[in-house]
Order: structure tokens, then sequence, then C-alpha cells
């Protein structure tokens, strides 16, 4: 990626993404967009918002209505010379497309020897906190990252919106990009194109000595918030946005977990067989002697996704990891 | 006005050009191939039964894992492949292994998987075939998007999709023939009807008047074949795929046909089904009455016939070499092609193992 003229802006996360694909397409012919309603209407989220109109019909354009079909399509193209970025609508209307994502989209390097690869993008707007109604808010990252074969990130800020998209374009393997709905219109000053580490690399949103918050995606707002009041307390809490879940960044995330020697995993999905119970385990394996309590979880009940009056109290909040936070045997 | 959609309506009866008894049927709505494609087609239906006897015998000797025959279906085998040119695609099944080979690939290595490697055994590359699909119907949709990236491109490739009859319950047969249809992507799709799903057989899948019939639905014209008669396969494939490659969209060929043996080795069809039946179809067989046909014109001599049965001789030994020969799987492997660049999570993990087989190396 070449950082041409650099523009300082102030975007949302929905305007970033439309930016990176914009970018992209701009960039590599062979780069396609499809999906439903993407088109003429540029998505339910606008994410695709005048791709149609700039690059033509054959570059973004509208596909019947069934995920299968628009993932299994994708395959085929990838296979063929280009670089598809599929849209799933939301994250529950993903599951027809499981199949063919598992099966196909997951194992083609392998079944292949290596000789056919899939660079393909799948991206899911997901995870609650915007008053939808049930299948529009499901946490789905647990599904993809427990299969081999793809590369799953989830980006909490416009500036990584754009970075990881373009990685995951550019990428020789398909990711599943996870776009927190409720952070598509979260704003930040952006100097764009802006270039940024690959997948794989967490970051240090906060820097803090007492204990580390471990968040991805939706829930780094909600730490990053309850690390401000913590520090009203005088506590000194660490926040680590993973941004990529597969690949693990255990590196970034250990040396963090031992400068502190306490953390708080904070995540939105239903915490049992988790994403987040990943993480407190692995890390636990590695940086036992340095941890002064066990590493705890806040995630979601494991029940389903909540109606909107109740959501609240599904979804993590500062109070919640605070709490988390006190329970970590200070008094030793 | 909407164009009249009987257009898209399969003909009442399959299309036979050669009839059961090796006779010209007398149909002139097709072209009957001429008789250096049909002996040349021949020779490819001799191999290919020996292929499938061949490898259903390595089977019994534990050199495959397992072998889903086409035999009986040879005719389809040969045509889903002849049809195409080098460039063009095919996308088969688990039961497809003979037209992949037609289509170029060494039998040795469509065979890997069955022998019970976890990789396809060939580049999909080299001669445009799709590592074969186990999950029905999964495939069909990726045969739509190479047609379509084909198409966006300019480039006159057509792909043949393969399934069987009880792939075309799958939601992926129909969200492909949807999509195909949609995008005017050129697709043939060809249904293999050996009325058959394992035990389950074609009532219980479909109770539309024919599988062909389903394309009407998606806007795909659609046409039913002997599929036990090479020359009407050639013709109408043929015709499909120059349909396709000439811009008109996704055809759709039912071939009917029969599943001779057992779904695969490890089957017994003595519990779904009668061998009064499986005796029926011996007289439908696509050798004998081709041969027939090419013998009462004069143009296939013992001499011919010799040198036909010595090809499929000389593929069958080179069969059973490449599958008497033990090569070693480096367990390494396993971590080789999961991505492209290896995650540190494999890292790790490849290490591991390498640690495990170092100590067992020289304990
Ligand atoms: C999605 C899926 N479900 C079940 C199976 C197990 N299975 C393998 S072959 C087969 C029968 C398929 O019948 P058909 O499509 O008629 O093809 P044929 O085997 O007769 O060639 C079944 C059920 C499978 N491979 N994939
Ligand atoms: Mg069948």
């Amino acid at each position: 990626m070449t950082v041409l003229d650099a523009e300082m802006r102030t975007m949302s996360m929905a305007q970033a993404l439309n930016q990176a694909l914009r970018d992209a397409m701009a960039a590599d012919p062979a780069v396609v967009l499809f999906g439903e309603d993407v088109g003429a209407l540029g998505g339910v989220f606008r994410i695709t918002d005048g791709l149609t109109a700039e690059f033509g019909e054959n570059r973004c354009f509208d596909t019947p209505l069934a995920e299968s079909g628009i993932v299994g399509m994708a395959v085929g193209m990838a296979m063929n010379g280009m670089r598809p970025v599929v849209e799933m609508q939301f994250d529950a209307f993903a599951y027809p497309a499981f199949e063919q994502i598992v099966s196909h989209v997951a194992k083609m390097r392998n079944r292949t020897r290596g000789r056919v690869a899939l660079p393909m993008v799948i991206r899911v707007p997901y995870a609650g906190g915007i008053g939808g109604v049930e299948h529009h808010c499901d946490s789905s990252e647990a599904y993809y990252a427990h299969t081999p074969g793809l590369h799953v990130v989830a980006p909490s800020t416009p500036a990584d919106a754009y970075t990881l998209l373009r990685a995951a374009i550019d990428a020789p393997d398909p990711v599943v990009f996870l776009e927190p709905k409720k952070l598509y219109w979260s704003k930040q000053e952006v100097t764009l194109p802006a270039s940024g580490p690959g997948i794989g690399t967490a970051v240090v949103r906060r820097h803090g000595t007492d204990a580390t918050l471990l968040a991805y995606g939706p829930a780094v707002p909600v730490a990053l918030e309850a690390a401000e009041v913590a520090a009203g307390e005088g506590r000194s809490l660490q926040v680590v946005d993973l941004r990529s879940i597969v690949p693990f960044d255990d590196e970034t995330v250990c040396a963090a977990v031992r400068s502190t020697g306490r953390a708080v995993v904070v995540a939105e999905a239903a915490g049992f067989a988790s994403v987040a119970s990943e993480i407190v385990a692995r890390t636990t394996e590695r940086c036992f002697s340095s941890l002064a309590a066990p590493i705890r979880r806040v995630s979601g009940f494991d029940i389903p996704y909540p109606p909107p009056k109740l959501e609240h109290f599904q979804l993590p909040g500062v109070d919640r990891v605070l709490d988390a936070v006190d329970d970590l045997q200070w008094e030793q | 006005m909407t164009p009249d959609p009987r257009r898209l309506l399969p003909s009442a009866d399959p299309v036979t050009l050669i009839d059961a008894q090796g006779q010209p049927a007398g149909i002139v709505a097709h072209t009957v191939p001429d008789d250096v494609e049909l002996l040349a087609s021949l020779a490819a239906l001799i191999t290919a039964r020996r292929l499938n006897d061949q490898a259903y015998a390595l089977v019994r000797q534990g050199r495959l894992a397992v072998y889903p025959s086409s035999h009986g279906q040879e005719a389809c085998q040969v045509a889903a492949a002849r049809v195409l040119t080098a460039d063009d695609w095919l996308f088969p099944t688990y039961r497809d292994t003979v037209a992949a080979v037609v289509k170029g690939v060494d039998p040795v290595e469509a065979l890997s998987l069955l022998k019970g490697d976890w990789h396809c055994g060939y580049d999909p590359y080299e001669h445009h075939v799709a590592p074969h699909a186990t999950p029905l119907a999964t495939q069909l949709p990726h045969a739509v998007g190479v047609a379509h990236a084909a198409r966006l491109r300019g480039e006159p490739t057509v792909v043949m999709a393969m399934c069987g009859d009880g792939g075309t319950s799958e939601g992926d047969f129909h969200e492909a023939l949807n999509f195909a249809a949609v995008f005017r992507a050129p697709v043939v799709f060809l249904v293999q009807n050996n009325e058959y799903a394992i035990s389950v057989p074609l009532a219980r899948q479909s109770a539309a008047p024919s599988l062909a019939h389903k394309g009407i639905g998606y806007g795909i014209a659609a046409e039913r074949v002997d599929g036990n008669d090479m020359a009407a396969l050639l013709a109408v494939l043929g015709e499909a795929v120059d349909r396709a490659r000439a811009g008109q969209g996704p055809q759709l060929i039912e071939a009917h046909t029969y599943r001779m043996q057992a779904h695969t080795n490890a089957d017994d069809a003595t519990r779904y089904r009668d061998e009064a039946e499986v005796k029926e179809w011996l007289d439908r067989d696509p050798i004998r009455r081709l041969e027939t046909y090419l013998r009462d014109r004069g143009v296939l001599t013992d001499e011919t016939r010799a040198r036909f049965d010595a090809e499929a001789d000389r593929v069958a030994e080179h069969l059973r070499a490449g599958l008497n020969t033990d090569i070693e799987p480096d367990p390494q492997d396993l971590f080789t092609y999961v991505y492209a660049h290896s995650t540190p999570q494999l890292r790790e993990q490849a290490a591991l193992l390498s640690d495990e087989l170092s100590r067992e190396g020289t304990s």
C-alpha cells in the first residue's frame, strides 16, 4: 500500500471502511464487492455507498438473497483471479454461508497443497448495543476463530478499520472482517490513506501499571472508559486492543499482562467456550508465574441475545468491568 | 410480454441418438457426432471402465480407502470432459474421478484423496479441474464464481458443474442455479441422475416431473439426455456448452443413467434395490451400444478394439503402479498449507510436533 497525498479528516468508522473499499478498488481492478443491497443503496449501513456509481455494476453489485451463494460465488471468483469482498448483511444472517466458510473458504489452500489460494474478505457487521431485534446482534466471532484457515479481525477505531480492511483485502488468505455495528458512527481524526501494522498485531491503547484490560471490537471503548473511571479512583489500568483474533498476538498480550500481573478480558459474546475463554487460557499458560490473581472474564451471559430493553444487562459495562478488577485479589 | 417459457422446458423423453441396441434412433433435432469423434470416445469409454474397475479392485487390496465408482455412468464422465476446451473448467464430485482424468488429470493424482491423503492430489490450475467436492452441491456456487469472473474479464471460458440426483435437493444447488441465471454465467450444470443417493431413490428427492424441469423455475433452459448414450451426451452437452459460450446463460442437463455398483465399496446395495433392476440396466450399457453402432457402420475393427483395450491396460497398469507405491507423508506438511504465512500459533504447534518426532527418533 503506498501512501499518496495524506489528508487529515474527522471520519466515522463507516466512512473509513467506505474509503478503504474505494481505495482498494482503485488500486486493484481484481477487487470486486457484492452482497445484499450493496449496490444502489450502498448497504444497509452505507458501507459501500457510492461505489457502484464510481466503479460500475461489474465492480460493486447486488446479488440474489442467498448467503451461501454469495460466499460460494466469491470462492469461485477468488479461484479465478479476483479478490472478492462480500458483505453479510448482519452477523446472524451469515449463518446460511457457514458451510461454505468452514468447508471451502477455510480449507481450499490446504486441500490443494497451497495451489489454490482464496484472497477474499467476508465483511460481517456484528455484535450488539444498537437496540436491534433478534438475529441482528450476535457476537459470532468464536465460530470463525475456531475454524483453522481463516483470519478473524475486529477493529475498534476508524483508523484501524481502514488499515485492517486494506490489509484484509491485500491478504493472500480469507479474512472474516467483523465490523462492530455500534461503532460504525464513532468518529476519529484520521490521516488517510493510513498505513498501519498488518493483521495479527494488538496495540496498547492506554498504558497502566495495576491491571490490564484485554478487549477487541465493541468492547474496547468500554475498557477505555473503565480505565478512565478507575484512574479517577486511583487505579491505573492498561488497555490492550487485540484488533486481530486470528492470528493472535500473544507477544503483545503477554508483555502487557506480565507488566501488570493482573488482567481482565472484556468481550460481548457469551462467555462459555468463547474467544474470551481462549484468551484467559492461553495467557494463563504463558504468564502464570507473573500473575497475582486468576485472569477474569467479563463477557455476555450464556443466553440468546436479549431484546433492546434488556440488552444493557448483557453488554459488558464499566461497572461490571470495575467489579471484576476489584476482584483481582489486591490484598495479599 | 414474457417470452414463451416453454422454450426452457426439456423434451418429454431423454434425447437418445443411438438406442440400447446400438441402432440410430432417427432423431433429427440433434446431430450425431462423426465417426472420428465417436471412435475416440469409445476408446475413452473403454479406458474409463478399466479405471473404474481397477480402482474398485485396489480398494479390496487396501490400496485405496474408498472408491465411489462411476461404473455404468462412464458415458457421462467422458462426455462431460470431452465437450470442454483446455481453458474450460470442470467441477467434479467424488464420483467423477474419471471425468477429471479425461480432462487431463493423472489418475494416480486424481485418486490421492481417496487413497487417504488430505489434499486433492493435483494442481487444479493445470487442467482447470477443481478439487473434487464431497459436501454435496457446495461446489456449484464456486463454478458460478469461476464463470462469472471469466465473463467479467471477457474470457470465453465455460464451466461444467457436476452433481448427482441427490445433490439437487441441497440448498446450494438452488442457489447456484439461481445465481448463474441472474448473472447469465456460462455454466453447464450436469446432473447425473443415477436413480439413487446412497440408498434413497429419486422419488424421495424430488416430486418434479424430471430434474431438468427444475430449470424453468430459474429461467434456465434445460434438456434431458440418455446418460448411457455417448452420442446423445456429446451432442446435447456440446450444444449446451456452445450456447453458454455464446452468452445465452447457464444450461441444465439431466443425464438419465444408473449406478451399477454399490454407492461405495462400504455400501450394501442389496438392502435397498433388486438385482432385477440392475440387470435391466445392464442391457443399456454405454460401451456395448456404441461399439455395436460403430461396428455396424464398419468403422470399428477387431484390431482397433484391441488397440483401445491395450491403451486401457496401460492406464490401469499406471494406476496400479502409482497406488502401490507408498509415499511417506511428512507430518510437518499438516501445518504448511493452512495459511500462506504460518501464524505464531501454528509455528508453535509445528515445533511441538517436531519435538515429539525427534524424541521418538532418539528413544
Ligand atoms: C452435505 C452432505 N450431506 C451428506 C453427504 C453424504 N453423502 C455422500 S454421497 C451421498 C449421496 C449423494 O447422492 P447423489 O447426489 O445422487 O450422487 P451419487 O452418489 O449418486 O453420485 C451422501 C448422502 C455429503 N457428502 N454431503
Ligand atoms: Mg445419485
